[in-house]
């Protein structure tokens, strides 16, 4: 829900570019970086130039069920997946021309080298404990990948809008 | 109630051990097989192939292996459990292995070292700069969901690779060829399933989980079984000789997958299959083979190879298609947010390296790069006048370089050629007798110089050498001249002592005595072997003869 509530309060008006100020500094500002703002700034997006509503088909659906394990077969889910979808959209009116992607903000630090020694390891018991199924020190999985059973996928044309069906 | 159950997983997975293990053994021979028995393997992989019409030899095949290398190292790639074989199952897993949330990778240096020093020995272009990525899939022995791997940027690119393949009957002169490798990465390992069949369960063993790998990608350059079978094995020595995989085939060490199409020459290559995780040489040797002239046959029917990913089935000598994994895979690479670009330095850019000691020299590793097989090879020949083929044997035996040059140089005087000759027939028959490696051998190089110079110098028979070399190795470890006299084993060399038993041979014989004089001197092999049957074979050959000639001409 925590997610659908957000997607929509932003949507209905527009997103925030620069920082999110709090109330309380910009008010005095006394002592704070100059490059703070007073005031919280932002630019209108129209509408009109985002990506289309994206419609999702069956095959996505149960695909990304498959991927996340997770089960959203239903309108309301369906609708708040098409709400983050519309949402990351937002983000192609930002232009990249000529910034080199960024992977993370270590970037620019050393990464750590180990000497190669053992210090780790000989705690089966342990690591054990988190398995649901064990046998003779061996984790217990079922065999292979085994596809889910399809089912009827749920629909939504993005219409339906405040119908909830959070079965 | 339940103890019925557990015996029968015990014993399922005994079998899959122990059949590992027959496996294992098939491998050991093979490394040897590829050079001295290339013959034997064609005809073995021939009658498993599927048969041909009439114009095959009108196609093309083109071949491009991915080869796993896991690294010999004491840890894993990202965390500080050991690396080690056949230890009892997920007692070698971290935290980190699991996947426990929260836990973070830390780059093993060793790991890295091990890329550098192969990307150097495989002449490749090494990135000072290379990048971690994460690639997904969803399997029981990945408990992360991804495995981190160098997709983008990986360690070293371009590189080649060089080797010799010998027509075994000599009808050929060996022919040399080259392989362009398209990169190195390094990833991690993935843990093992246990498929239990009769209980349709996957046991997970984690112990392999997070291994240090080296991915290592050839463009294809290959155009046959062979080629591939030969290059896989200069890799395997390669990669030993610098200490950066142990190369064991049959414990999984090294891996190799193979793409394989066919296609009409000057064709653009056709659609090609994939063969996973193949575990010998002679294996990458048949499933190529076979998998070309399934291609053929398809496609000389009028039929179309699909592009689908294969295994070898050793019962049956036949590719077979693979459970499909759900069409084509996604693998939703990424960056992986948890690894800072991994930067190399060189002597010119260390000082601005902000831990000298915790970072990685190009070029302090490759001072440390030792001599590699090839070069062993040109310098063995150059140095001792050898022939190519022995050298290729010598080094094909990890430690007969060092035996063979130890035997030299003990004795300067020592025909390198013969005392080739004799570690490549007698020694390496000994030694594959008993499965030894040539550093177990009880037969030290001071003792095979000695039977060498015993048997130069005319002391003892080669066929009593043969006998001695079987008694060193049946334990008897006295010195060879003790073990010679004891048997009453030198040659007889004595004048008189030879006179007289060829005297007993002629009197015995007077028929062969009178067909020699009667122009037909090939009778005396006759006489020669009669003397050698009352001797045990100790005579003295060249006085032998000499004798018996001179009483019969006279």
């Amino acid at each position: 829900m925590y997610h659908l509530v957000m997607s929509r309060r932003i949507l209905s008006s527009c997103i925030l570019v620069l920082q999110a100020t709090n109330q309380r500094l910009c008010s005095s500002n006394g002592g704070l970086h100059p490059k703070i703002p007073r005031k919280p700034t932002w630019k209108e997006i129209n509408s009109t130039n985002l990506p289309k509503e994206p419609v999702i088909d069956e095959q996505t659906i149960q695909r990304l069920e498959r991927l996340a394990l997770v089960d959203f077969n239903n309108v309301a889910g369906i609708q708040r997946l098409t709400e983050a979808i519309k949402l990351a959209d937002q983000i192609q009116m930002v232009d990249t021309t000529g910034v080199e992607p960024l992977d993370s903000v270590l970037e620019d630090r050393t990464l750590y080298l180990r000497e190669d020694e053992v210090t780790e390891g000989n705690c089966a018991e342990e690591i054990l404990q988190n398995a649901a199924k064990t046998c003779e020190e061996y984790f217990v999985a079922p065999p292979g990948n085994i596809p889910l059973p399809p089912k009827p996928v749920a629909r939504y044309d993005g219409h339906q809008s405040d119908e909830q069906d959070c079965s | 109630m339940a103890a019925p159950t557990l015996e029968i997983k015990t014993l399922g997975l005994g079998l899959r051990l122990s059949s590992k293990g027959a496996s294992n053994r098939l491998t050991n021979r093979s490394l040897r097989i590829l050079f001295t028995r290339a013959s034997r393997c064609k005809t073995t992989s021939t009658m498993l192939r599927p048969r041909l019409s009439k114009d095959s030899s009108a196609w093309e095949s083109v071949i491009g292996l991915e080869l796993h290398a896991q690294i010999a190292s004491k840890s894993k790639l990202f965390s500080a459990s050991k690396v080690q074989f056949m230890a009892p199952p997920n007692s070698l897993v971290s935290h980190f292995d699991a996947a426990l949330p929260g836990t973070l990778p830390v780059l093993n240096k060793r790991c890295v070292e091990a890329g550098v020093i192969t990307a150097i020995a495989l002449s490749c272009h090494i990135n000072k700069r290379s990048l971690f990525d994460r690639k997904h899939y969803f399997y029981a022995d990945l408990p992360s969901g991804y495995q981190i791997t160098q997709q983008r940027v990986p360690i070293a690119t371009d590189g080649q690779l060089t080797f010799t393949l010998f027509d075994e009957k000599r009808r050929h002169d060996p022919t040399r060829h080259r392989v362009r490798i398209k990169q190195i990465q390094l990833e991690q390992d993935s843990g093992k399933s246990l498929h239990d069949d009769v209980n349709h369960e996957t046991l997970v063993d984690l112990n392999r989980a997070g291994v240090g790998l080296m991915e290592i990608v050839t463009e294809p350059d290959l155009s046959s079984a062979l080629e591939a079978a030969a290059m896989v094995r200069e890799l395997q020595l390669i990669l030993q000789c610098i200490g950066t995989c142990d190369g064991r085939m049959d414990q999984g060490s090294l891996r190799v997958d193979a793409n394989v199409s066919v296609n009409r020459p000057g064709d653009p290559p056709g659609v090609r299959a994939e063969i996973k995780n193949i575990n010998s040489i002679r294996f990458v040797k048949n499933a190529i083979d076979f998998e070309i002239a399934r291609q053929t046959e398809l496609l000389e029917n009028g039929m179309e190879v699909s592009a689908e990913t294969r295994s070898y089935d050793l019962k049956l000598g036949e590719t077979v298609p693979m459970r499909d994994k759900e069409g084509k895979q996604d693998y939703r690479f990424m960056p992986e947010p948890n690894l800072p670009p991994l930067i190399l330095y060189d002597n010119a850019t260390i000082h601005t390296a902000s831990d000298a000691r915790s970072v990685v020299n190009i070029d302090e590793v490759r001072g440390r790069l030792p001599e590699l097989p090839e070069a062993k090879r040109q310098r063995l020949v150059k140095d001792y006048g050898i022939r190519l083929d022995s050298a290729v044997k010598l080094v094909n035996e990890d430690g007969l370089v060092n035996f063979f040059e130890a035997v030299i140089s003990e004795d300067r005087e020592r025909d390198p050629k013969k005392v080739v000759n004799w570690l490549e027939t007698e020694l390496l028959k000994s030694l594959n007798d008993h499965d030894l490696p040539v550093f177990k051998s009880p037969m030290d190089p001071t003792k095979l110089g000695e039977l060498h110079d015993l048997m130069t110098k005319g002391a003892i028979s080669a066929n009593i050498g043969k006998k001695l070399m079987a008694e060193i190795f049946q334990g008897d470890s006295r010195p060879i001249t003790q073990i010679i006299n004891e048997k009453g084993w030198a040659q007889i060399t004595d004048r008189q002592e030879l006179n007289q038993l060829c005297e007993q041979v002629l009197k015995k014989d007077q028929a062969l005595v009178d067909s020699y004089k009667s122009g037909n001197t090939r009778v005396i092999n006759r006489l020669m072997g009669e003397v050698q049957k009352m001797t045990q074979g100790r005579a003295d050959p060249v006085i032998t003869r000499d004798i018996l000639t001179d009483k019969m001409t006279r």
